[in-house]
């Protein structure tokens, strides 16, 4: 058991634990309204919201997951770079006007938008449950963030029920200052763990060259066939395709998850969302850092090291970054490190279950139980709700093998990426019908998943044949290509049939609504 | 900037054409799969991908403050 690094892991765990109970007070609003607690009031400035997306998007899953590929697959798990390029464009043309609308009527969640738009519970409910399902598998796989590097300071080797005990401690501690606080309270930690990430990723790239030798070092010990990506062959587009439709597809689907609307949702204003499109890219830049970890740990050989061998036989790849950051470090630095990552495990999936939450309430709970629900039920029910998602995510991961979390988030982003054409796309226009978005969403779920499963689950790239061309890409993306197909034609038909038109609560005036401008 | 709601009028809708560019430059993977010209020790394909976190952001600066 390595002594020092646990001690620091549990003070600074101590600290965010003081944060998040102390959070509940601040810029303090009635914490029984579903849109205090769950959106913290709508009232989070410029810098907060930056964390909090930056603590939001960037999580624990993508400190363990993004090194490991790179570190076992090579320059196509460099992917994530550009996909959190481009998403920024996207979010600074795109979610101000969410923002607006969702201010304008006070909508909570990505279906209530939908709900207000079309006039349509089923297509409602169908927003509602993709972003449930996509968002569960995801919140498991923050505690496996946590679980490796628990694992890495040598807790739990044991085993068994009590080697899972410091896990279930840590989510006791998040499941009850998420109750007490909502959304503050990973508002407030993600300014912690984020300078915490920050220092990590720094000292790493700085460290690791000069115990190496400079970077030309690094990429020089790295294999020839993982350095870059493989030319594609004859009649395929190889892992050109895949890459840049792997990077397009998750840019699409990334702010489409619930806990990315919560985060711009609870913005103050328009102008703080867009501002934070230009700033946000400072993450990209330390994920990119991160990535070429994953080169780092290459370098130095870390999984043929014989005191990491028994963590690599079961953490596998995971165990990349943590075996990095305990040879890199003195152990009192790699507490840091390691109190980095658990810490940015929490924040994610705090925010990740109160989304889910939201929904739960908003778009299932008042919407098809209980109709005559109080404000203050409401915000009971999501906070009860959030609980029961939370330790749903935890007996996942103690409980079923680690492989079935991670391919259900592989198809969470793929069923995620179903509901742009309804959320994405009725931002700017109402053509479509929702009776033919409801059958084009259920197009692309059925859709995506065979191409998923044509893989065995293995691999969210699928070889689309073109011809006698084949065009591996992001299987997300090619059942998005199906489910707006399926969404257009179906409109045509229906709307010229008058067919379940639905009412629009909105108005164009509403996706525009700037308070500060209107002064 | 942003805070100035009382200025005049927001540029031309051509400014958003700007932000096309990031697209096209990280999307076409074969400008950027090579390894020369390193800079630093980093292979081409890791450098540019890494100037392009900068251009994107400064490109959306610029078109945040043409448009208002």
């Amino acid at each position: 058991m390595n002594w020092t690094a646990l001690i620091v892991f549990i003070l600074l765990f101590g600290f965010i634990t003081v944060i998040g109970f102390v959070a509940a007070n601040w810029r303090r609003g009635d914490l029984d309204q579903l849109h205090e607690w769950g959106l913290a009031g709508r009232r989070l400035g410029t810098v907060i919201t930056w964390f909090l997306l930056g603590g939001d998007l960037y999580t624990a899953y993508t400190f363990i997951a993004v090194p490991a590929l790179v570190f076992g697959a090579g320059a196509i798990g460099f992917f994530a770079l550009p996909y959190t390029i481009v998403m920024y464009p996207l979010v600074f043309l795109i979610l101000p006007r969410m923002w607006s609308v969702t201010h304008t009527h006070n909508y909570i969640t990505a279906a209530d938008f939908v709900q207000g738009r079309y006039g349509n519970r089923w297509l409602a409910l169908a927003v509602a449950i993709t972003g449930i399902v996509a968002t569960m598998p995801y919140i498991a796989l923050q505690l496996l963030g946590l679980q490796v590097v628990i694992g890495a300071m040598g807790v739990g080797a044991s085993g068994g029920l009590a080697g899972d005990l410091p896990l279930i401690i840590a989510f006791v501690i998040l499941a009850a200052f998420t109750y007490t606080s909502g959304l503050r309270a990973p508002a407030m930690i993600a300014v912690v763990k984020d300078t915490l990430i920050y220092i990590t990723v720094l000292a790493l790239v700085i460290v690791v060259p000069l115990q190496v030798g400079g970077y030309d070092k690094i990429f020089a010990a790295v294999p020839p066939a993982k350095l870059l990506l493989a030319s594609p062959g004859p009649k395929t587009l190889g892992q050109y395709s895949a890459y840049a439709t792997l990077a397009l597809g998750s840019a699409f689907a990334l702010f489409l998850y619930p806990h990315s609307m919560t985060a711009v949702l609870s913005s103050s204003s328009r102008e703080v969302i867009r501002r934070n499109a230009a700033y946000l890219p400072a993450y990209s830049f330390l994920l990119g850092l991160l990535a070429l970890t994953g080169f780092m740990a290459l370098a130095l050989g870390v999984d043929k090291l014989p005191e990491f061998a028994p963590q690599f036989a079961h953490y596998k790849t995971n165990f990349a970054v943590p075996a990095l950051i305990l040879h890199a470090f003195p152990d009192w630095f790699a507490g840091v490190g390691f109190a980095a990552i658990g810490i940015g495990g929490l924040v994610p999936a705090a925010i990740m279950s109160i989304a889910a939450a939201n929904l739960f309430t908003r778009n299932i709970y008042v919407r098809f139980i209980k109709a005559d629900c109080t404000p203050r039920e409401e915000a009971r029910n999501a906070k009860i709700v959030s609980l029961v998602v939370k330790f749903g995510a935890l007996v996942f991961i103690i409980f079923l093998p680690l492989q079935y979390a991670i391919q259900l988030q592989l198809l969470g982003g793929i069923w995620i990426s179903q509901t742009i054409p309804a959320v994405i796309v009725g931002l700017y226009t109402r053509w479509l019908n929702p009776w033919a978005l409801l059958v084009g969403w259920a197009a692309g779920i059925v859709g995506g998943t065979a191409m998923a499963a044509s893989t065995k689950f293995q691999s969210a790239v699928f070889p689309l044949a073109v011809g006698d061309w084949t065009a591996p890409g992001y299987a997300a993306l090619y059942a998005l290509l199906l489910n707006f197909a399926v969404s257009i034609v179906l409109s045509a038909l229906f709307n010229a049939a008058k067919l379940g038109l639905g009412r629009d609560e909105t108005t164009t005036g509403d996706y525009l609504f700037n308070p500060a401008r209107a002064k | 900037m942003a805070d100035t709601p009382s200025r005049s009028r927001p540029g031309s809708r051509a400014w958003y054409l700007l932000l096309v560019l990031p697209f096209i430059a990280l999307l076409w993977v074969p400008f950027y799969n090579r390894v020369e010209p390193t800079l630093g020790g980093f292979p081409f394909f890791y450098w540019y991908q890494f100037v392009w976190v900068f251009v994107t952001s400064g490109l959306i600066i610029i078109v945040h403050r043409m448009r208002g």
